[in-house]
């Protein structure tokens, strides 16, 4: 496929390739193509060097390996070309502003990385005796400590492994409460405008999901929800800053009713960027929030994963947080609360979500990262991200629909929409052309409430000048949406890939290289 | 602050566009009540870099170090050595500050990364198709009996003895509140618990779970398994925490599992005290549509060339809502790249000399410690770990070796805490790491602890 | 044989006691291209407003409900292979499953193809 192209460039053309984009390689000068591992390296070669193994008497038995695994290697020096070949075909935060809504893509300080990569941390086992990791022990007990500090709740649960583990953490100590109350309430009630995740844990859960209708201005609708409490309700789940980029005024009187109701109040804590620093959630009167580190507190998204999702608990669910935890006993020496000691330290807990003891690997970048901006700069941080928001908002909301611009400043993303575009053309194109101009898209198509959704996050580590350019950009690929240039229609232009066709991938999966099985 | 471009300047520039007097007049929504008058109590002011890295290193410097000791712990986490490449390929900012590759056309460098990762953990398994990776190995374990659930429509799970009890424990969780039903057992020092799984698999069983090698470290044929579970109609989930022990021992599909699962922190990950690990899945192709997680596939462009994208993804979350196969919405990304890296330098050749090493280290190591008087190797068979019964309670020997410098294994004692037939069980993992000197080390020191 | 339709667009044509259920044209132009159809078992048994079957396309998943009681008897085998069936040929080739109804005066509430036709002319 992207072998040598030899339909390509040859002497008599002279200059008439350029202009087809034809090159011998498939190469476009820095803009190299990289074949997989499995066409360019072989099951023979090795980029390791290792010792031969000493004479011992097998013990495998009969399961010793006879057949091949077709598994390529690469020499080092190959193995270093390819992976940097690849990277280079990423767009990343690294390289530009990543304005992608509800995702938090700020910078990623390598302060952080220096940090977890240090010995101590990063070469340590879990199973541990405990007198040979009181460190890293504490780095989990001093996060956890400023995790509740900075949210004004009772206690943290810090094993979930990302955002919607923590989710499920949240939702499950709310189910055992109900259980230790000795009722069976069925419903969870989440707004339109929710993460999909919400409703996919509540579900899991054995909770049957009902949407909360929203107002006018986008906000949930208080009277609505007022009005479906009962003793069914086990509780809300409630996004706030919401996903429309809006605060929840009505936060605290939601949480009010719900409590006087028997519920309990779950907030997606995905948005806690914008507020970390100004506003507790727990004086808003949250029973439960995942705080996903990867988000607020700026460890590396890494292509997709891997998450860290702590879950800060109100005092009436800490009693069934998860095991295990840190724990620091009287002596001052610190332990993990595991199956053993449950029953004396934490008789209620619903139990284990996970080996081991959550993603120290992230544990440690948040602490560098909070310890570094301190009270004032985390202020400063939700203060600046609301700000480059809202000047976003408003440098574009001329040229683009904003459909909750009239009803106030927005939080740290800004909401658009579709309205107003040519026949024919799309947010999804505006995404593209988006592309072309150097950034990465903004979320496109949630959240679902209106139609054709563009959700720009610029976060706070951007500067005047990088906004500046974007809105620049964006203005001038919303004019061609709006005006009908057809070369949007096909953009991206002078991306690795044009479109690609995901109805062929869905309609015939190819997910595995099956290249050497005469496929 | 060092991490915030804006100047006082640009702030009041900006807010001058946007028609506010004040930065606090964008926060109207906040109740007053609600905000807080200055910054977080409690919480210290700003600190340079070089303080934060200081405070660290403080803390760093109270952990023993794996590498630094004499080490054999495993248990579901293992310490082999990580190139160097491998570390500073992952941290190209290209990789390590992108995200989640939903604008493909400029993520094919981790999209064609999850597509050789895939195929990677399906040969590695003998499997036809692995996903993108998930959590830990835990949590795809989990979801492993969720699939099956669905692909059968029975509600029975059985598990092995033999699966690391913190597998188990998040089981438990998770089944308490789906409603599923969990057959479980304690470990058996005297043989596995082959008879007792395909004695229990009836008409309402979904699947049974086995882990290969076991936590003791044994290994045994799946094949009679995976026909009793065949026969009747129940799938057979085969979970690998030690993925180089594939380097040198059958794959559980070439021995008739349906889905396999692991934890793939061994190759490229590190110890990290837990986590971030990477969870491994794979399965056969006619279960695709009830496999859960992220899922790349091969497709063309515009112009026909090759490319990877995001596929099948009407399974998960954001579309699905409550109708998921699963709630989860990341995968491992940063640690399957790692896991592709390192197992892109081994190669299938450097894989099984890995394993061939690891093997032939640990068989030293298993006949040097039962030739101490009153110490018995529990294992007939085993790859890279092995359990042995010690005259005593493991747990306070293994804090006697460790006073003498010796990170010397896994106590059962804290594994299976109050089982007393376990308390003098001592899981030990000898990899390419330990050296003639540890093991010396090692011998020594437990003798002195058991004199 | 008849053929009626329901509000959320699906087609059924009923011979006897037995129904042939797919999805309209208009549907299909509103999900965009067909990638997977999830079938149901034949001997299903299900409630008119069941959701017995699931139609994908790359960004979504759509329930089709069935407009009558009734108990499965047959899917059409050939989406298996060809899903863009139900876009190309929705009302006739792309069927999607065969019912045995249970309760004929349930078609009372169904609208026919003029009726049908009014109610999309409204979307």
């Amino acid at each position: 496929m992207n072998a040598p192209n030899t339909a390509g460039w040859r002497p008599e053309m002279g200059e008439a390739h350029i202009a087809r984009d034809e090159t011998f390689t498939g190469n476009r000068a820095l803009m190299l193509e990289e074949r997989l591992i499995f066409e360019i390296g072989d099951t023979s070669t090795t980029g390791v060097d290792i010792d031969p193994a000493p004479a011992a008497l097998s013990r495998l038995g009969s399961l010793a390996r006879s057949a091949p695994i077709g598994l390529p290697g690469l020499s080092e020096p190959e193995t270093v070309r390819h992976y940097t070949r690849l990277s280079r075909q990423n767009y990343a935060i690294d390289l530009g502003l990543f304005p992608l809504g509800s995702c938090t893509m700020k910078h990623n300080p390598r302060l952080n990385e220096r940090v977890a990569r240090m010995k101590g941390f990063l070469d340590v086992h879990p199973l541990q005796p405990r007198e040979t990791v009181q460190g890293a022990l504490a780095v989990i007990d001093e996060l956890a400590h400023w995790l509740v500090t900075l949210t004004g709740m009772d206690s943290v649960a810090m094993s979930p492994k990302a955002g919607a583990h923590g989710e499920l953490c949240g939702i499950l100590a709310i189910k055992a409460a109900l259980e230790a109350r000795g009722e069976d309430r069925k419903v969870i009630l989440v707004p339109e405008s929710a993460h999909g995740t919400n409703p996919a844990t509540a579900a899991f859960a054995g909770f049957s999901v009902e949407n909360i209708p929203a107002t006018e201005a986008g906000r949930v609708d208080l009277a609505a929800l007022k009005a479906r409490l009962g003793p069914d309700v086990a509780g809300v789940m409630i996004t706030n800053p919401n996903t429309c980029g809006l605060f929840e005024p009505d936060l605290k009187a939601i949480s009010d009713a719900v409590h006087a109701a028997g519920g309990y109040v779950y907030c997606d804590g995905a948005n806690f960027n914008a507020i970390v620093g100004k506003v507790r959630p727990g004086d808003l009167g949250v029973d439960a929030m995942h705080i996903n580190l990867h988000k607020t507190f700026s460890t590396p998204h890494g292509g997709g994963g891997p998450g860290s999702g702590p879950v800060v608990l109100s005092a009436a669910l800490s009693p069934f947080a998860p095991l295990p935890y840190v724990k620091r006993d009287a002596d001052g020496s610190l332990r993990l609360v595991e199956e053993e000691t449950a029953g004396e330290d934490q008789p209620e807990s619903f139990g284990r979500m996970v080996a081991f003891h959550g993603q120290m690997g992230m544990f440690t970048r948040a602490l560098a990262y909070i310890l570094s901006h301190g009270a004032d700069g985390l202020k400063q941080v939700a203060e600046d991200a609301v700000l480059n928001a809202n000047y976003v908002l408003r440098s574009l909301e001329g040229v683009l629909d904003a459909p909750f611009g009239h009803s106030g400043p927005c939080m740290h993303e800004a909401l658009f929409t579709d309205d107003g575009f040519a026949e024919g053309f799309s947010t999804l194109d505006v995404a593209k052309g988006l592309i072309d101009e150097g950034f990465h898209p903004m979320t496109v198509y949630f959240p679902l409430v209106v139609h054709g959704a563009m959700l720009v996050e610029p976060t706070e580590t951007e500067s005047k000048a990088a906004l500046d350019q974007f809105i620049g950009a964006l203005r001038s690929v919303a004019m061609r949406a709006k005006q009908g240039d057809p070369a949007l229609k096909s953009a991206p232009h002078f991306a690795p890939r044009r479109r690609l066709d995901e109805t062929l991938a869905a309609r015939k999966p190819v997910l595995a290289w099956k290249g050497d099985q005469g496929e | 602050m060092r991490y915030l471009p804006l100047t006082p300047d640009d702030r009041s520039a900006m807010l001058g566009v946007i028609g506010a007097g004040a930065i606090d007049d964008l926060f109207v929504d906040v109740p007053a009540e609600a905000r807080l008058p200055g910054p977080v109590p409690g919480l210290p002011l700003r600190q340079t870099e070089m303080a934060v890295e200081r405070h660290f290193s403080a803390l760093a410097r109270q952990n023993k170090a794996a590498s630094d000791h004499p080490f054999f712990l495993g248990a579901g986490a293992y310490k082999h050595h990580v190139p160097a490449s491998v570390d500073h390929l992952i941290q190209r900012g290209e990789f390590l500050t992108a995200y989640t590759p939903y604008q493909p056309e400029i993520a094919q460098g981790t999209l064609q990364v999850l597509f050789e990762f895939q195929t990677q953990v399906a040969r590695l398994f003998g499997c036809d198709v692995a996903n993108a990776s998930m959590y830990d190995g835990s949590t795809a374990c989990w979801e492993a009996i969720g699939m099956a659930g669905r692909v059968t429509r029975r509600r029975k799970a059985v598990l092995s003895g033999g699966l690391h009890p913190h597998y188990v424990s998040v089981a438990k969780t998770m089944a308490r509140f789906t409603g599923d039903t969990l057959d479980t057992a304690t470990p058996d020092l005297g043989g596995t618990d082959m008879a007792r799984l395909i004695g229990a698999i009836d008409a309402e069983t979904s699947c049974v779970v086995v882990q290969y090698p076991d936590v003791l470290g044994r290994i045994e044929d799946l094949a009679p398994l995976a026909a009793a579970c065949q026969a009747a109609g129940a799938l057979l989930i085969a979970v690998v925490t030690e993925p180089v022990a594939l380097g040198a021992c059958r794959s559980p599909g070439e021995m008739g599992a349906d889905i396999v699962v692991g934890e793939g922190q061994s190759l490229g990950v590190g110890l990290q005290f837990g986590g971030p690990y990477v969870g491994l899945f794979a399965t056969r192709d006619k279960y695709v549509r009830q496999m859960p997680g992220r899922l790349c596939g091969e497709t063309v462009d515009a112009t026909g060339k090759r490319g990877y994208v995001l596929t099948l993804s009407t399974r998960e979350q954001h579309i699905r809502r409550e109708k998921a196969t699963s709630n989860i919405c990341t995968n491992s990304g940063l640690c399957a790249l790692a896991f592709s890296i390192h197992m892109t330098l081994l190669g299938e050749r450097g894989l099984r000399d890995l394993a061939a090493l690891n093997h032939a280290r640990a068989v030293q190591v298993a006949d040097r410690l039962a030739a101490i008087p009153g110490v018995g190797l529990v294992n007939d068979t085993f790859f890279n770990e092995f359990t042995v019964i010690l005259p005593k309670a493991a747990r306070a020997v293994v804090h006697e070796l460790a006073a003498r410098g010796v990170l010397g294994g896994v106590s059962l004692g804290r594994l299976y805490p109050g089982v007393a037939a376990l308390e003098n069980g001592l899981v030990v993992a000898v990899t390419e790491v330990a050296t003639d000197e540890d093991i010396a080390a090692l011998e020594a020191a437990l003798k002195e602890v058991l004199a | 044989m008849t053929r009626y339709f329901t509000q959320d667009h699906e087609w059924i044509d009923v011979d006897g006691t037995s129904g042939i259920v797919g999805i309209t044209d208009y549907a299909q132009s509103q999900l965009g291209d067909i990638t997977y159809v999830d079938l149901p078992a034949a001997g299903t048994a299900v409630k008119k407003g069941d959701a017995p079957c699931v139609v994908d396309s790359v960004k979504a998943a759509s329930d089709v409900y069935s407009p009558v009681s009734g108990t499965i008897t047959a899917a059409n085998d050939a989406l298996g292979d060809a899903p863009e069936l139900v876009n190309t040929d929705p009302e006739t080739g792309g069927w999607l499953f065969r019912i045995d109804l249970s309760d004929a005066a349930e078609l009372g509430g169904l609208m026919d193809k003029a009726a049908y036709d009014a109610y999309v002319a409204e979307l």
